[in-house]
């Protein structure tokens, strides 16, 4: 399957940049993205080819704007709906409920 | 303001929605918080390179295991205890003066978390996975590291099932250090390729 994921030999993508002393997670949000991951793909709803799969059919400008744990989240939103365990309804009042009580 | 932009610059739409699945998640009973915070601890504070590093001193000490580790890496890693998710079917690659290996995943970022942990955002990026097996002098020149023409680079393609550790050089002058005391000299960019093993002066 070609698609933005598929980099090996693309030019143009400028330098690596490594960070020195890196932490483990860059954000709190990181942290709790990675940890439902995980823990839902234990449901046995999923592998990991189909993960992998879920995060690669983001649009590919958004793939190649997104950081991993962006694909990460995006992934299992949608892995979470297409099994019927979330409805993208819920999804979305949930975060405007959380944006109201955010701010 | 266009979507392109808005995820180039994450935080809260991203943030509200990881927020929102984990709170519908655990209401439905889907996860368990406490599992939750368990997953977060093991990866951020159990597991690391530490792991590889001491796989990697054991090799450079004792040849049997080294031997155990060519033919099956799976087993000889899970001999000192690591084993797990995204380490299934572990395959290691030695360095030696003639050839150098590296390590990447163009596809994504496969990574072996039992024994290097999570990755680095530089091996996940999308420069890295794409320069890594066409130009990998250029790649190992940003990390700093230079190699003679006449050593061979072998670039390997991590997938979902198999996952590599690289067997940096022991470097010179480390003859009598004890294992403990090598696997301090084993970086985490030396497992994956991107570096070398430091010299023993680094650490005293």
């Amino acid at each position: 399957m070609k698609g933005a994921h598929d980099l090996g030999g693309k030019t143009g993508l400028g330098p690596i940049a490594p960070e020195k002393d890196e932490p483990v997670f860059h954000r709190e949000w990181e942290k709790r993205a990675f940890a439902i991951t995980v823990a839902c793909g234990f449901l046995g709803e999923w592998n990991l080819d189909m993960a992998r799969y879920a995060r690669e059919r983001m649009p590919d400008p958004e793939y190649l704007a997104s950081t991993y744990y962006e694909k990460w989240a995006h992934g299992l939103s949608l892995l979470l709906v297409e099994k019927g365990l979330l409805t993208e309804e819920e999804i979305r009042e949930r975060m405007s409920e959380l944006s109201k009580s955010d701010s | 303001m266009s979507s392109k932009h808005k995820h180039a610059h994450p935080p809260s739409e991203v943030e509200l929605k990881v927020k929102a699945l984990e709170s519908l998640l655990i209401e439905k009973g889907l996860v368990d918080p406490l599992a939750l915070d368990e997953l977060i601890d093991i990866y951020e504070h159990r597991v690391g390179p530490q792991n590889g590093a001491r796989v990697v001193a054991r090799a450079w000490c004792n040849p049997d295991y080294l031997h155990r580790l060519l033919h099956n890496a799976t087993d000889a890693i899970r001999e000192i205890g690591f084993e797990g998710r995204q380490g299934e079917d572990m395959v290691v690659l030695e360095n030696s003066p003639t050839v150098h290996n590296m390590v990447v995943c163009t596809l994504c970022s496969c990574y072996p978390w039992p024994v290097l942990g999570l990755p680095p955002v530089w091996y996940k990026s999308a420069p890295y996975r794409a320069r890594a097996v066409s130009e990998p002098r250029s790649v190992l020149a940003e990390f700093g590291v230079e190699l003679g023409e006449d050593v061979e680079i072998r670039v390997w393609d991590s997938t979902a099932e198999v996952r590599y550790l690289v067997i940096p050089m022991r470097p010179e002058g480390t003859e009598n250090l004890s294992e403990s005391e090598l696997a301090e000299l084993v970086t985490r960019d030396s497992m994956i390729g991107t570096g070398l093993a430091l010299s023993p002066e680094v650490i005293q």
